[in-house]
């Protein structure tokens, strides 16, 4: 299968040192891919590079073969602060990224509000809404432009347990009938990644730098349940576990 | 205003859960006699005000029942419509045009750095200057009629709007920019959805701190220059001892403050209707 993404050997600093040392990986057309990290591995700045919102020191990205320069029309992206605008309404806020792109496509919009499920909150303000009622309007947002590429840096790492399976659960159900759309999902919940992901690329961090790439082989459809129930579950968590590990740690525990 | 009396440097998590907790028990209860305290403060003022001035000297007090026949006599012979008239007319001049270029500037300042280096400093020790002593100056250059009065009207409201305006506009959360930037938007499309919006309470509030300036100024603008409006009002009357007529203009412009003060709430309902949904979102 051709690579839908491929991430060259990025590299990139801030004033307090190295973020991201040389990060090469691909993602293949319709693969759910998921970086998992620990804080401080460059998650977030790794997303922010392909979405082209940071142009990194060394190496690039490329989208289909053409570099990324800017934000591009063929990505969306999901953010862990949610990121709404709080003077606009569900509904403005889901038709945001479309207006933008100058389409009025008002069924689409509807469409999305019903498959999250906000159809009697569609003209309420994000903050009378909850953190997870809020995630599902960022990802209609991002879903209702048609996104080839679909970027989602940590965006349910603010919300508490229950939500947040509820939301993984969502989200495989979402992808699962989606064949058109690509994506990469940031995370420090090695579980959620082992649940989301076809594969799992594991960060180390200061700087960051890609330790292992992690077949998922769990087959789809998938459910945050089931997959914490597979009998190959606690085996694959744990070559994670250890992928996560530095090279220091790992000559400790030797 | 909540909770001013409990000390000003409640600031800590504690103290401000303990007195939303008190809030939320204050709001509830068989408690609700409380709104009587307001007009029982208004109502017992006005009677001592009355029963003092009742029993002092009638050349140098007055008492509210006084001021109240004054205002009728005076609106009955019409000799309040033409100052009223003119104070208005300088208010709103002044006041929109400080609006207008405060916002402007204000604008300017929050979104570019240069703008803001340049104009920071002089704008900033304008604004600490007790501008009443530039009035004199303003007088020579422009003269004493309307447009000297107009432009210390605007010379006292618009830095309010300005450097409001401004904070607003630099408060503005990056990543709501980032977001914006992200889902493509234009510059003209980053003003109107993100920046103007997140700017809108802090102009609204400079619009309000530049309403109380202004009227500061109106009346000082009429004491000083050629003497018109409200201002002649009290000069004229004061200097022929006519104390119930001298608080007529003095209660019309209180008026005028709480009005406008309360007339900018609903604007910004109307404008901001999210901050509105806030106070009983979830």
């Amino acid at each position: 299968m051709p690579a839908k993404i491929v991430v060259e050997r990025v590299s990139h600093s801030f004033d307090r040192g190295p973020v991201l040392d040389s990060v090469s990986f691909a993602v293949a057309s319709h693969e759910l891919l998921c970086v998992v990290g620990p804080s401080g591995c460059g998650k977030t700045t790794l997303l922010r590079v392909m979405a082209g919102l940071l142009v990194p020191e060394a190496g690039a990205v490329f989208i289909d073969g053409d570099q990324v320069a800017g934000p591009s029309r063929r990505t969306a992206m999901v953010f862990q602060h949610f990121g709404l605008f709080p003077w606009k309404t569900v509904r403005g806020n889901i038709a945001y990224g479309l207006t933008n792109r100058g389409r009025r496509e008002p069924h689409r919009v509807e469409s999305l509000i019903r498959t999250i499920g906000l159809q009697d909150a569609a003209d309420r303000y994000p903050r009378q809404l909850s953190g997870g009622m809020q995630q599902r309007v960022g990802l209609a947002r991002a879903l209702v432009v048609e996104p080839e590429v679909l970027l989602m840096d940590e965006p349910f790492g603010s919300l508490d347990a229950i939500t947040r399976e509820q939301l993984q659960d969502e989200l495989l159900r979402i992808w699962e009938r989606n064949n058109d759309i690509s994506g990469v999902f940031v995370t420090h919940d090695i579980d959620e990644a082992m649940i989301l992901g076809d594969r799992v690329v594991v960060l180390l961090p200061s700087p960051g730098r890609v330790s292992q790439i992690i077949d998922i082989p769990f087959d789809r459809p998938r459910s945050a349940g089931g997959v914490r129930a597979h009998p190959g579950y606690p085996e694959l968590r744990y070559s994670l576990w250890a992928a996560l590990r530095t090279e220091r740690e790992a000559a400790a525990y030797a | 205003m909540p909770d001013v009396a409990r000390g000003p440097g409640a600031v800590s998590a504690e103290a401000s859960a303990l007195a939303g907790a008190a809030r939320l028990r204050r709001r509830g209860g068989p408690v609700s006699w409380r709104w009587l305290l307001r007009p029982l403060s208004v109502l017992s003022l006005l009677a001592g005000w009355e029963w003092y001035g009742r029993h002092t000297s009638r050349l140098l007090f007055t008492y509210p029942t006084a001021i109240a026949q004054a205002g009728i006599g005076l609106a009955e012979h019409g000799e309040l419509t033409r100052p009223l008239a003119q104070s208005m007319s300088v208010l709103a001049w002044g006041l929109g045009l400080s609006i207008v270029v405060g916002v402007a500037i204000g604008l300017a300042m929050g979104r570019s750095r240069i703008v803001d280096g340049l104009l920071d400093v002089p704008l900033s020790a304008l604004y600490a200057t007790p501008l009443v002593a530039l009035v004199p100056v303003i007088v020579l250059w422009v003269g004493f009629g309307p447009t000297a009065k107009v432009v210390v009207v605007f010379m006292f409201a618009v830095f309010a709007v300005l450097f409001s305006t401004a904070r607003g506009v630099r408060e503005v959360d990056s990543q709501l920019i980032e977001v914006a930037r992200s889902y493509l938007a234009t510059e003209v499309g980053l003003w109107r959805d993100v920046v103007l919006p997140s700017a809108l309470p802090y102009i609204v509030t400079g619009v309000r701190l530049a309403v109380g300036r202004a009227l500061i100024g109106v009346i000082i603008a009429e004491f000083y220059t050629s003497i018109a409006g409200l201002g002649y009002l009290i000069v004229t009357y004061a200097n022929t001892f006519q104390l119930a007529k001298v608080f007529v203009p003095v209660v019309i412009l209180m008026a005028l403050g709480i009005g406008l003060t309360a007339a900018l709430q609903l604007l910004e309902r109307w404008l901001a209707p999210w901050r509105r949904e806030e106070e009983h979102g979830t």
